[in-house]
Protein backbone atom coordinates (compact mmCIF):
# COMPACT_ATOMS: atom_id res chain seq x y z
CA UNK A 1 0.00 0.00 0.00
CA UNK A 2 1.36 3.13 -1.42
CA UNK A 3 1.65 5.71 1.38
CA UNK A 4 1.34 9.28 0.18
CA UNK A 5 1.56 12.38 2.52
CA UNK A 6 0.56 15.13 1.05
CA UNK A 7 1.85 17.58 4.13
CA UNK A 8 5.30 16.79 3.83
CA UNK A 9 4.87 15.69 0.45
CA UNK A 10 6.37 12.12 0.33
CA UNK A 11 5.83 9.34 -1.24
CA UNK A 12 6.35 5.49 0.24
CA UNK A 13 6.33 1.91 -1.29
CA UNK A 14 6.85 -0.80 0.11
CA UNK A 15 8.96 -3.70 -2.21
CA UNK A 16 9.77 -6.92 -0.57
CA UNK A 17 12.62 -9.56 -1.81
CA UNK A 18 10.93 -12.88 -1.87
CA UNK A 19 12.69 -16.62 -2.12
CA UNK A 20 13.93 -19.63 -0.76
CA UNK A 21 16.17 -19.73 2.32
CA UNK A 22 19.51 -18.61 1.34
CA UNK A 23 18.74 -17.32 -2.04
CA UNK A 24 20.55 -14.58 -1.66
CA UNK A 25 18.06 -12.20 -0.24
CA UNK A 26 20.29 -10.12 2.31
CA UNK A 27 22.80 -10.16 0.02
CA UNK A 28 20.53 -7.93 -2.71
CA UNK A 29 19.56 -5.15 0.19
CA UNK A 30 23.54 -5.73 1.70
CA UNK A 31 24.66 -4.46 -1.84
CA UNK A 32 22.16 -1.52 -1.97
CA UNK A 33 23.41 -0.20 1.57
CA UNK A 34 26.59 -0.45 0.77
CA UNK A 35 26.75 1.43 -2.54
CA UNK A 36 24.28 3.84 -1.88
CA UNK A 37 24.78 7.77 -0.76
CA UNK A 38 24.88 8.32 3.18
CA UNK A 39 22.16 10.90 2.82
CA UNK A 40 19.83 9.01 0.56
CA UNK A 41 19.55 5.54 3.34
CA UNK A 42 18.60 4.91 7.13
CA UNK A 43 19.98 2.25 8.74
CA UNK A 44 19.81 -1.21 7.93
CA UNK A 45 18.23 -3.35 10.24
CA UNK A 46 18.78 -7.10 10.17
CA UNK A 47 16.28 -9.57 12.66
CA UNK A 48 18.46 -12.65 11.88
CA UNK A 49 19.73 -16.02 13.76
CA UNK A 50 23.03 -16.32 15.07
CA UNK A 51 24.30 -17.92 12.53
CA UNK A 52 23.32 -15.08 10.07
CA UNK A 53 19.74 -16.59 8.89
CA UNK A 54 16.82 -13.73 8.55
CA UNK A 55 14.98 -14.63 10.95
CA UNK A 56 12.22 -12.13 10.99
CA UNK A 57 12.81 -9.39 7.90
CA UNK A 58 15.82 -7.06 6.79
CA UNK A 59 14.94 -3.65 6.17
CA UNK A 60 16.09 -0.92 4.69
CA UNK A 61 14.73 2.58 3.90
CA UNK A 62 16.23 4.45 0.59
CA UNK A 63 15.29 8.13 -0.40
CA UNK A 64 15.03 8.68 -4.28
CA UNK A 65 14.65 11.31 -6.17
CA UNK A 66 11.42 13.61 -6.39
CA UNK A 67 8.59 13.21 -8.89
CA UNK A 68 6.74 16.19 -9.31
CA UNK A 69 8.36 17.89 -5.81
CA UNK A 70 7.04 14.74 -4.16
CA UNK A 71 10.21 13.15 -2.29
CA UNK A 72 9.81 9.57 -3.35
CA UNK A 73 10.97 6.53 -0.95
CA UNK A 74 11.49 2.92 -1.06
CA UNK A 75 10.89 0.70 2.14
CA UNK A 76 12.95 -2.64 1.00
CA UNK A 77 11.93 -5.84 2.80
CA UNK A 78 13.25 -9.53 2.76
CA UNK A 79 11.49 -12.19 3.91
CA UNK A 80 12.81 -15.48 6.42
CA UNK A 81 13.36 -17.92 3.11
CA UNK A 82 13.48 -21.55 5.71
CA UNK A 83 10.20 -22.94 4.95
CA UNK A 84 9.03 -23.14 8.66
CA UNK A 85 8.97 -19.60 8.87
CA UNK A 86 6.21 -19.08 7.31
CA UNK A 87 3.77 -17.12 9.27
CA UNK A 88 6.24 -14.01 9.35
CA UNK A 89 6.57 -14.07 5.83
CA UNK A 90 2.82 -13.80 5.24
CA UNK A 91 3.07 -10.96 7.94
CA UNK A 92 5.56 -9.09 5.93
CA UNK A 93 4.37 -9.31 2.63
CA UNK A 94 1.37 -7.31 3.82
CA UNK A 95 1.17 -4.47 2.39
CA UNK A 96 3.95 -4.87 -0.63
CA UNK A 97 3.56 -3.04 -3.73
CA UNK A 98 5.74 -4.81 -5.24
CA UNK A 99 7.97 -8.21 -5.14
CA UNK A 100 11.42 -9.30 -6.46
CA UNK A 101 11.58 -13.04 -6.54
CA UNK A 102 15.21 -14.15 -6.38
CA UNK A 103 15.49 -17.62 -7.42
CA UNK A 104 18.57 -19.39 -6.96
CA UNK A 105 20.57 -20.51 -10.35
CA UNK A 106 21.72 -23.96 -8.85
CA UNK A 107 20.25 -27.37 -10.01
CA UNK A 108 19.68 -28.50 -6.64
CA UNK A 109 17.54 -25.49 -5.47
CA UNK A 110 15.16 -25.43 -8.42
CA UNK A 111 12.65 -27.08 -6.06
CA UNK A 112 12.94 -24.92 -3.60
CA UNK A 113 12.61 -22.22 -6.09
CA UNK A 114 9.13 -23.70 -6.82
CA UNK A 115 7.92 -24.35 -3.30
CA UNK A 116 8.75 -20.69 -2.46
CA UNK A 117 7.25 -19.21 -5.61
CA UNK A 118 3.95 -21.29 -5.07
CA UNK A 119 4.11 -20.11 -1.29
CA UNK A 120 4.21 -16.43 -2.66
CA UNK A 121 1.16 -17.13 -4.55
CA UNK A 122 -1.02 -18.60 -1.72
CA UNK A 123 0.36 -15.84 0.60
CA UNK A 124 -0.37 -13.13 -1.69
CA UNK A 125 -3.70 -14.32 -2.08
CA UNK A 126 -3.96 -14.12 1.32
CA UNK A 127 -3.57 -10.68 1.84
CA UNK A 128 -6.06 -10.24 -0.66
CA UNK A 129 -3.51 -9.47 -3.79
CA UNK A 130 -2.86 -11.27 -7.11
CA UNK A 131 0.64 -12.84 -8.38
CA UNK A 132 -0.53 -12.32 -11.73
CA UNK A 133 -0.84 -8.66 -11.68
CA UNK A 134 0.94 -7.38 -8.55
CA UNK A 135 4.61 -5.47 -9.60
CA UNK A 136 6.98 -8.26 -10.00
CA UNK A 137 10.82 -9.16 -10.91
CA UNK A 138 11.89 -12.30 -11.13
CA UNK A 139 15.75 -12.40 -10.24
CA UNK A 140 18.43 -15.39 -10.93
CA UNK A 141 20.51 -15.30 -8.93
CA UNK A 142 24.05 -16.95 -8.17
CA UNK A 143 24.63 -16.92 -11.70
CA UNK A 144 28.57 -17.37 -11.01
CA UNK A 145 28.19 -20.58 -9.43
CA UNK A 146 29.04 -24.39 -11.29
CA UNK A 147 26.07 -26.60 -11.78
CA UNK A 148 23.34 -23.94 -12.47
CA UNK A 149 20.44 -23.86 -14.34
CA UNK A 150 20.35 -22.28 -17.75
CA UNK A 151 18.08 -19.17 -18.23
CA UNK A 152 15.76 -20.25 -20.72
CA UNK A 153 14.53 -23.49 -18.09
CA UNK A 154 14.34 -20.59 -14.66
CA UNK A 155 12.13 -18.82 -17.40
CA UNK A 156 10.13 -21.31 -18.54
CA UNK A 157 9.22 -22.75 -14.80
CA UNK A 158 9.02 -19.56 -13.40
CA UNK A 159 8.42 -17.10 -15.88
CA UNK A 160 4.98 -17.66 -16.87
CA UNK A 161 3.66 -13.94 -17.00
CA UNK A 162 6.52 -12.62 -18.78
CA UNK A 163 8.29 -10.09 -16.31
CA UNK A 164 11.37 -8.47 -16.50
CA UNK A 165 14.18 -11.28 -15.32
CA UNK A 166 17.67 -10.48 -14.29
CA UNK A 167 20.47 -12.33 -14.24
CA UNK A 168 22.28 -11.53 -10.87
CA UNK A 169 25.79 -12.54 -8.86
CA UNK A 170 24.24 -10.40 -5.70
CA UNK A 171 27.84 -10.47 -3.85
CA UNK A 172 29.01 -8.87 -6.22
CA UNK A 173 26.76 -6.58 -6.94
CA UNK A 174 25.75 -7.88 -10.66
CA UNK A 175 22.00 -7.41 -11.79
CA UNK A 176 21.07 -5.97 -8.53
CA UNK A 177 20.64 -2.37 -9.21
CA UNK A 178 18.99 -3.31 -12.55
CA UNK A 179 16.37 -5.41 -10.25
CA UNK A 180 15.98 -3.10 -8.17
CA UNK A 181 15.06 0.08 -10.93
CA UNK A 182 12.60 -2.20 -12.60
CA UNK A 183 10.60 -2.89 -9.71
CA UNK A 184 10.77 0.49 -8.61
CA UNK A 185 9.57 1.44 -12.30
CA UNK A 186 6.68 -1.46 -12.39
CA UNK A 187 5.09 0.59 -9.03
CA UNK A 188 5.21 3.51 -9.84
CA UNK A 189 3.63 2.99 -13.61
CA UNK A 190 1.28 0.91 -11.60
CA UNK A 191 0.73 3.94 -9.67
CA UNK A 192 0.17 5.95 -13.12
CA UNK A 193 -3.08 3.82 -12.99
CA UNK B 1 -6.32 3.80 -6.82
CA UNK B 2 -7.62 2.21 -3.14
CA UNK B 3 -4.22 0.56 -2.49
CA UNK B 4 -2.90 3.95 -1.20
CA UNK B 5 -3.22 5.35 1.93
CA UNK B 6 -3.70 9.21 1.50
CA UNK B 7 -2.57 11.69 4.30
CA UNK B 8 -3.93 14.75 2.66
CA UNK B 9 -5.76 17.12 5.60
CA UNK B 10 -3.04 18.94 6.76
CA UNK B 11 -5.11 20.64 9.83
CA UNK B 12 -6.05 16.70 11.15
CA UNK B 13 -2.61 15.89 10.93
CA UNK B 14 -1.90 19.09 13.05
CA UNK B 15 -4.58 17.90 15.43
CA UNK B 16 -2.64 14.63 15.57
CA UNK B 17 0.66 16.20 16.97
CA UNK B 18 -1.06 18.48 18.86
CA UNK B 19 -2.43 15.40 20.73
CA UNK B 20 1.14 13.53 20.55
CA UNK B 21 2.45 16.41 22.50
CA UNK B 22 -0.34 16.62 24.88
CA UNK B 23 0.14 13.28 25.80
CA UNK B 24 3.93 13.64 26.09
CA UNK B 25 4.10 16.75 28.53
CA UNK B 26 1.21 15.22 30.56
CA UNK B 27 2.62 11.62 30.99
CA UNK B 28 5.73 13.02 31.38
CA UNK B 29 7.35 10.82 28.48
CA UNK B 30 10.40 11.12 26.66
CA UNK B 31 8.70 10.99 23.25
CA UNK B 32 5.40 10.23 21.50
CA UNK B 33 4.98 8.30 17.80
CA UNK B 34 1.99 7.80 15.83
CA UNK B 35 2.24 5.13 12.79
CA UNK B 36 0.97 3.03 10.38
CA UNK B 37 0.78 -0.31 10.52
CA UNK B 38 2.96 -1.03 7.87
CA UNK B 39 5.17 1.60 9.93
CA UNK B 40 5.35 4.73 7.94
CA UNK B 41 5.26 7.84 10.27
CA UNK B 42 2.34 9.77 10.64
CA UNK B 43 3.36 12.45 13.39
CA UNK B 44 5.77 12.43 16.27
CA UNK B 45 5.88 14.58 19.54
CA UNK B 46 8.18 17.60 18.97
CA UNK B 47 11.76 17.40 19.83
CA UNK B 48 12.41 13.95 18.57
CA UNK B 49 15.25 14.42 15.81
CA UNK B 50 17.61 12.30 17.88
CA UNK B 51 15.00 8.78 17.48
CA UNK B 52 15.56 7.33 14.29
CA UNK B 53 11.60 7.33 13.15
CA UNK B 54 12.38 5.13 10.28
CA UNK B 55 13.72 2.50 12.18
CA UNK B 56 11.45 2.83 15.23
CA UNK B 57 8.23 2.64 12.61
CA UNK B 58 9.43 -0.24 10.96
CA UNK B 59 10.46 -2.30 14.20
CA UNK B 60 7.52 -1.38 16.13
CA UNK B 61 5.06 -2.86 12.92
CA UNK B 62 6.98 -5.93 12.90
CA UNK B 63 6.61 -6.42 16.48
CA UNK B 64 2.48 -5.28 16.27
CA UNK B 65 2.39 -7.57 13.47
CA UNK B 66 3.97 -10.43 14.93
CA UNK B 67 2.00 -10.20 18.19
CA UNK B 68 -0.71 -10.20 16.00
CA UNK B 69 -0.59 -13.73 14.42
CA UNK B 70 0.21 -14.40 17.90
CA UNK B 71 -3.15 -13.56 18.89
CA UNK B 72 -4.66 -14.67 15.67
CA UNK B 73 -3.24 -18.13 16.88
CA UNK B 74 -4.88 -17.84 20.33
CA UNK B 75 -7.90 -17.09 18.98
CA UNK B 76 -7.50 -13.51 20.42
CA UNK B 77 -8.48 -10.32 17.83
CA UNK B 78 -5.55 -8.61 18.81
CA UNK B 79 -3.50 -7.43 21.79
CA UNK B 80 -4.51 -4.31 21.80
CA UNK B 81 -1.24 -3.22 23.97
CA UNK B 82 2.38 -3.80 24.26
CA UNK B 83 4.81 -3.00 27.09
CA UNK B 84 8.30 -3.74 26.82
CA UNK B 85 10.46 -3.13 30.07
CA UNK B 86 14.03 -1.99 29.77
CA UNK B 87 16.56 -0.99 32.29
CA UNK B 88 15.88 2.57 31.73
CA UNK B 89 13.76 2.78 28.75
CA UNK B 90 10.23 1.60 28.51
CA UNK B 91 8.06 1.47 25.51
CA UNK B 92 4.35 1.71 25.20
CA UNK B 93 2.62 0.49 22.16
CA UNK B 94 -1.47 0.93 21.85
CA UNK B 95 -3.64 0.33 18.94
CA UNK B 96 -6.11 3.23 17.32
CA UNK B 97 -8.83 1.66 16.67
CA UNK B 98 -6.77 -1.20 15.41
CA UNK B 99 -5.40 1.04 12.00
CA UNK B 100 -2.65 3.07 13.79
CA UNK B 101 -0.49 2.70 16.67
CA UNK B 102 0.58 4.91 19.02
CA UNK B 103 4.34 4.84 20.55
CA UNK B 104 5.33 6.34 24.04
CA UNK B 105 8.94 6.11 25.12
CA UNK B 106 9.01 6.91 28.85
CA UNK B 107 11.96 6.18 31.99
CA UNK B 108 11.94 6.11 35.25
CA UNK B 109 10.61 9.94 35.54
CA UNK B 110 7.34 8.61 35.36
CA UNK B 111 5.64 5.38 35.97
CA UNK B 112 3.99 2.83 33.85
CA UNK B 113 0.38 3.91 35.69
CA UNK B 114 0.80 7.35 34.88
CA UNK B 115 1.15 6.16 30.88
CA UNK B 116 -1.32 4.13 30.98
CA UNK B 117 -4.02 6.13 32.24
CA UNK B 118 -3.29 9.16 29.94
CA UNK B 119 -2.69 6.94 26.46
CA UNK B 120 -6.30 6.15 27.29
CA UNK B 121 -7.45 9.00 27.19
CA UNK B 122 -5.65 10.57 23.93
CA UNK B 123 -6.90 7.13 22.26
CA UNK B 124 -10.50 8.54 22.48
CA UNK B 125 -9.26 11.52 20.67
CA UNK B 126 -7.02 9.66 18.56
CA UNK B 127 -9.46 7.67 17.07
CA UNK B 128 -11.98 10.88 16.38
CA UNK B 129 -9.33 12.25 14.76
CA UNK B 130 -8.80 8.79 12.58
CA UNK B 131 -12.50 8.63 11.49
CA UNK B 132 -12.15 12.94 10.58
CA UNK B 133 -8.82 11.70 8.14
CA UNK B 134 -11.11 9.08 6.70
CA UNK B 135 -14.16 10.99 6.06
CA UNK B 136 -11.82 13.77 4.43
CA UNK B 137 -9.43 11.40 2.16
CA UNK B 138 -12.70 10.33 0.79
CA UNK B 139 -14.43 13.51 0.01
CA UNK B 140 -10.86 15.11 -1.08
CA UNK B 141 -10.04 13.57 -4.37
CA UNK B 142 -6.10 14.81 -4.80
CA UNK B 143 -4.79 15.00 -8.36
CA UNK B 144 -3.12 12.18 -9.48
CA UNK B 145 0.33 13.20 -9.40
CA UNK B 146 1.73 10.24 -11.57
CA UNK B 147 -0.61 10.58 -14.28
CA UNK B 148 1.46 12.34 -16.64
CA UNK B 149 5.02 10.90 -15.89
CA UNK B 150 7.81 9.84 -18.59
CA UNK B 151 10.49 7.18 -18.15
CA UNK B 152 12.60 9.80 -17.62
CA UNK B 153 11.33 10.83 -15.10
CA UNK B 154 11.35 7.76 -13.16
CA UNK B 155 15.46 7.01 -14.42
CA UNK B 156 16.04 10.41 -12.77
CA UNK B 157 14.83 9.09 -9.22
CA UNK B 158 17.84 7.12 -9.34
CA UNK B 159 20.78 8.73 -8.79
CA UNK B 160 21.83 7.30 -5.80
CA UNK B 161 24.78 5.66 -6.42
CA UNK B 162 25.04 2.47 -7.48
CA UNK B 163 26.99 1.88 -10.51
N1 LIG C 1 28.48 -17.55 -5.04
C1 LIG C 1 27.46 -16.75 -4.69
N2 LIG C 1 27.04 -16.75 -3.42
C2 LIG C 1 26.00 -15.95 -3.09
C3 LIG C 1 25.38 -15.10 -4.05
N3 LIG C 1 24.40 -14.41 -3.41
C4 LIG C 1 24.42 -14.80 -2.13
N4 LIG C 1 25.38 -15.73 -1.92
C5 LIG C 1 25.73 -16.42 -0.68
O1 LIG C 1 24.65 -17.27 -0.33
C6 LIG C 1 24.46 -17.30 1.08
C7 LIG C 1 23.05 -16.89 1.45
O2 LIG C 1 22.84 -15.53 1.09
P1 LIG C 1 21.76 -14.64 1.83
O3 LIG C 1 21.75 -13.32 1.16
O4 LIG C 1 21.96 -14.66 3.30
O5 LIG C 1 20.44 -15.46 1.48
P2 LIG C 1 18.93 -15.21 1.96
O6 LIG C 1 18.60 -16.37 2.86
O7 LIG C 1 18.14 -15.26 0.70
O8 LIG C 1 18.86 -13.90 2.66
C8 LIG C 1 25.51 -16.37 1.66
O9 LIG C 1 26.60 -17.15 2.08
C9 LIG C 1 25.89 -15.48 0.51
O10 LIG C 1 27.22 -15.03 0.60
C10 LIG C 1 25.87 -15.13 -5.40
O11 LIG C 1 25.39 -14.45 -6.30
N5 LIG C 1 26.91 -15.99 -5.65
MG1 LIG D 1 18.19 -13.46 4.51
Amino acid sequence: MSFINYSTREINCKIVYYGPGLCGKTANLQYIYDKTDPNLKGKMISLATETDRTLFFDFMPLKLGEIKGFKVRFHLYTVPGQVFYDASRKLILKGADGVVFVADSQMDRMDANLDSFDNLRDNLKEHGYDLDTIPLVLQYNKRDLPDIVPVKELEEALNFRGVKSFEAIAIKGVGVFETLKQIAKEIIIKLKG
Amino acid sequence: MDNLFWLSDEKILEKFEVELNRLKVESNAKATFLIDKNGQLIGSSKNTENYDKTSIGALVAGNVAATGGLANLLGEKEFSILFHEGENEHVHISLVAGKLILVVIFDETTSLGLIRLRVKKSLKVFEKLLRDLEKSSQENNRENIFSDITEDDIDNLFNIGGE
